[in-house]
């Protein structure tokens, strides 16, 4: 070992031991690369990458991973959380709102902070949480019931726990997304766009809950944008949040994506493109102004929420270096733009798609078709040709990693919607579905029913790499590694690995339900573990000793 | 006109319909169009896991059921007994017009039809019809008898699989993934296989059931629908 090398392991060790004790500054929320043993953010990086760079599993090795325990929730609601690794303590989200801490070498339970909802809350699709945020010593959580929590992460102790303003529960306000940390600001945004909400995303700050900002996605009348609504119908006009954002610091920009306009399937009542419905927006984390927009569906009939985590990847774009932003949304398109202007760059379909017959060069769907009183099959199925669940990119592969719905399709019947507040306001739901999107582990689908898929796109040509097809449909997220390993999962009831440069299967193990949330990794004393939700538990693997 | 109520309330056609656009709207969103989305839930059914009368059921759709994913709806107490009405009229078939005799669809069913065969309370290759009057209208009942083919329900999917030892087996569909297949053979036992070890696998696209068209005539067949109507057994 060089003495140049030495001083290096000398350092980080220094920084490793000195973490122990530290807070999380936001210093080090920016700088996650220089202690991959923790998890510190939904996707964690603030770009969104889900991308670990720990490499003591390898595709040689994989298959030796062996359960290190499984946490049972007490709670049979959909597990979806990602959890947070902070030296060696796992922070997740037991559904819908309790908190636990847990060891990340054993699972034994710290501590669990436990809430319980109003009894009024009514979430669209089951009582989900996706995780928490942290910052300091604290922990922060959104709830299905329209509030907004902080806890001491050291005991779990409520430190406080506020209404966010105008989020009423009974009008179908839910928050579900895990909070992103910018600077000094926890931002967030509430669920609810099939009740007729109106979204927003609003930055708080940490030491009170105290709303800082606000950004409507939905203008209202007057403000740029509203014309793009008939008469008031922004008022109902959904653009809910639920899937966390990501932050680019040397551009200052949060970008998040936004939800169905509502009703979802009738569009009679909203004519024109409904901004920033079915967008990302690029905000300013300190005031929470737009800077640039880009609508992938407008005026949507079909549900295509474009609550997708905001990928973020500088990449070789026509010879020279691009800030690029990828984005595989839910309407059967994925996208390249410049995360700097929101100028689309490419757009390709990575699914059968009916809905319309194509982009343009600015990326605007063409001949976009509609529901009708008798009923329109169109694809992809109302789930999406993708949907919530994270994708992942890797800096290694330069490979962009998305869970697909290959071929599913719904039959979209235009039928009345009348806003009443706290009740669904959707047009009619879609019949004729083959796909379950409320999840089911029993698969008797014929073959061209829908199956799932986790694709490999390279975003530099657009082309697909490789596919790993399922006989079934998939909910899961996907993680990457430094080592080329990639980790996902999905309704038939097992967590994987493929090789993320071939996209070969290199070890599965059966976990005891749906896979309906995304792959994480820590490392505690040297040592790699991969964890995951999968039915009602989280389950932890590492390499047997 | 009036529907009877099948519990304390009578219910008239148009609250039947605003019930059906009412639960499109909202319902719909989990249990699904069928009203079966749900495990273990099969609203159209007209029989209730946790309520029996109408104002039981109503009392759920208003306030949800705590602790589980049913949410509280903010409809009215008039509007929760239109989505009532609709769930039990659905369970009914709505209003019927079958012109058979049931009697003589009945003598079919066991005789020269050979439904029995198959459709019987102990068969498992086949769904027993028991209460095919609540869950199927008569037209689509009818629709199963001449084009049994038409729309296979995905309880009743077939396979047919060759291993790679040469060994051939057909049954019954009850899962499948990646990597393996769960079937009821055709000697009713539970079998399961790994796809690698199958040379062959196909999911049958054509009913187990033979079609009764030019088998039964236009009458003989309006009895036996008749018939089947008349069966609404509980689950």
């Amino acid at each position: 070992m060089t003495t140049m090398k030495i001083a290096r392991v000398l350092f980080l060790s220094c920084l490793l031991t000195a973490s122990v004790a530290a807070q999380v500054t936001f210093d080090r929320l920016l700088h996650t690369s220089t202690e991959p043993g923790n998890w510190l953010t939904y996707s964690g990086n603030l770009q969104g990458q889900r991308h670990s760079l720990l490499t003591q599993i390898t595709p040689a090795n994989v298959k030796n991973l062996e359960l290190q325990w499984a946490f049972q929730a007490a709670s049979l609601e959909k597990f979806e959380a990602t959890p947070i690794a902070l030296d060696g303590v796992l922070y997740t989200v037991q559904p819908p709102n309790d908190v636990v801490a847990l060891d990340g070498a054993t699972g034994r339970t710290y501590w669990t902070y436990s809430y319980k909802p109003s009894p009024l809350a009514r979430p669209c699709c089951g009582r989900v949480n996706r995780g928490l945020a942290i910052l300091g010593d604290t922990l922060f959580m959104g709830t299905i019931d329209g509030r907004l929590l902080a806890l001491d992460a050291k005991s779990g102790r409520e430190i406080w726990n506020v209404a966010v303003d105008g989020a009423r529960a009974e009008a179908g306000f839910n928050f579900t997304v895990a909070p992103l940390v910018v600077k000094n600001t926890i931002i967030t945004g509430p669920a609810g766009g099939d009740f007729g909400i109106r979204g927003f995303i609003a930055g708080f700050d940490p030491a009170n809950g105290k709303e800082k900002w606000r950004f409507y996605t939905i203008p209202s009348g007057g403000e740029p944008g509203s014309e793009t609504w008939t008469k008031d119908s922004w008022m109902h006009g959904g653009g809910a949040v639920w899937v966390t954002g990501s932050y680019d610091p040397d551009l200052n920009l949060t970008y998040w994506g936004t939800g169905n306009p509502g009703p979802d399937w009738n569009g009679d009542s909203r004519m024109g493109d409904n901004l920033y419905s079915d967008s990302v927006v690029a905000l300013d984390p300190d005031t929470g102004k737009i800077k640039w927009h880009f609508q992938f569906t407008p005026h949507d009939e079909f549900d295509y929420d474009s609550t997708q985590v905001p990928v973020l990847a500088d990449i070789d774009w026509q010879g020279r270096p691009r800030k690029a932003m990828l984005w595989a949304n839910r309407n059967g398109f994925w996208y390249v733009l410049d995360r700097a202007t929101g100028e689309f760059l490419s757009g390709k379909p990575f699914t059968k798609v009916t809905w319309t017959t194509g982009l343009d060069a600015k990326g605007r769907p063409q001949h976009q078709v509609t529901p009708t009183a008798d009923g329109l099959v169109v694809y992809p199925h109302l789930a999406g040709g993708t949907n919530w669940y994270s994708p992942s990119y890797s800096p290694r592969t330069g490979l962009f990693y998305v869970p697909t719905w290959q071929d599913g399709h719904a039959t979209f019947t235009k039928g009345p919607a009348e806003y009443v507040e706290g009740r669904s306001f959707i047009g009619t739901f879609p019949t004729g579905t083959t796909l379950s999107i409320n999840g089911t582990q029993v698969n008797r689908r014929m073959p061209g029913e829908g199956h799932g898929a986790v694709l490999a796109l390279d975003p530099r040509t657009g082309a697909k790499r490789w596919e790993f097809a399922m006989s079934d449909i998939t909910d899961a997220g996907v993680m990457t590694t430094a080592s080329d390993v990639l980790f996902s999962g999905g309704r038939e009831g097992y967590f994987f690995a493929l090789d993320a440069k071939t996209g070969a299967l290199l070890w599965k193990a059966p976990v005891a339900g749906i896979v309906q949330a995304a792959p994480m990794s820590y490392a505690i004393g040297g040592r790699q573990y991969v964890a995951i939700a999968a039915g009602n538990s989280l389950y932890s693997y590492a390499l047997r000793n | 006109m009036l529907l009877a109520g099948a519990g304390q309330h009578v219910y008239t056609n148009a609250d039947v319909e605003n019930g059906a656009r009412l639960y499109s709207a909202s319902c719909a969103t989990c249990h699904g169009p069928r009203g079966d989305a749900v495990r273990g839930v099969t609203l159209l059914s007209g029989s209730f896991r946790r309520a029996t009368t109408d104002d039981e059921v109503a009392r759920i759709i208003l306030g949800g059921i705590p602790g589980t994913s049913m949410p509280p709806n903010n409809y009215s107490e008039a509007e929760a007994g239109m989505i009532v009405a609709y769930l039990r009229g659905a369970a009914r078939g709505g209003v019927t017009a079958t012109t058979g005799d049931a009697s003589r669809g009945r003598a079919i069913f066991t005789g020269k039809g050979r439904c029995a065969t198959c459709h019987n309370d102990t068969s498992r290759m086949a769904p027993s019809l028991v209460d095919v009057g609540i869950v199927r209208r008569p037209l689509e009942i009818e629709q199963a008898l001449v084009e049994p083919s038409a729309e296979i329900h995905y309880d009743y999917r077939f396979v047919r699989a060759v291993t790679k030892g040469g060994e051939t087996v057909s049954g019954r569909l009850l899962n499948q993934n990646s990597f393996s297949v769960q079937i009821l053979d055709s000697s009713e036992r539970l079998r399961s296989f790994d796809k690698n070890d199958l040379k062959e696998f196909a999911i049958k696209t054509t009913s187990e059931m033979p079609s009764y068209r030019g088998v039964l005539d236009a009458q003989e067949l309006s009895d036996v629908v008749t018939y089947l109507v008349t069966l609404r057994g509980h689950r």
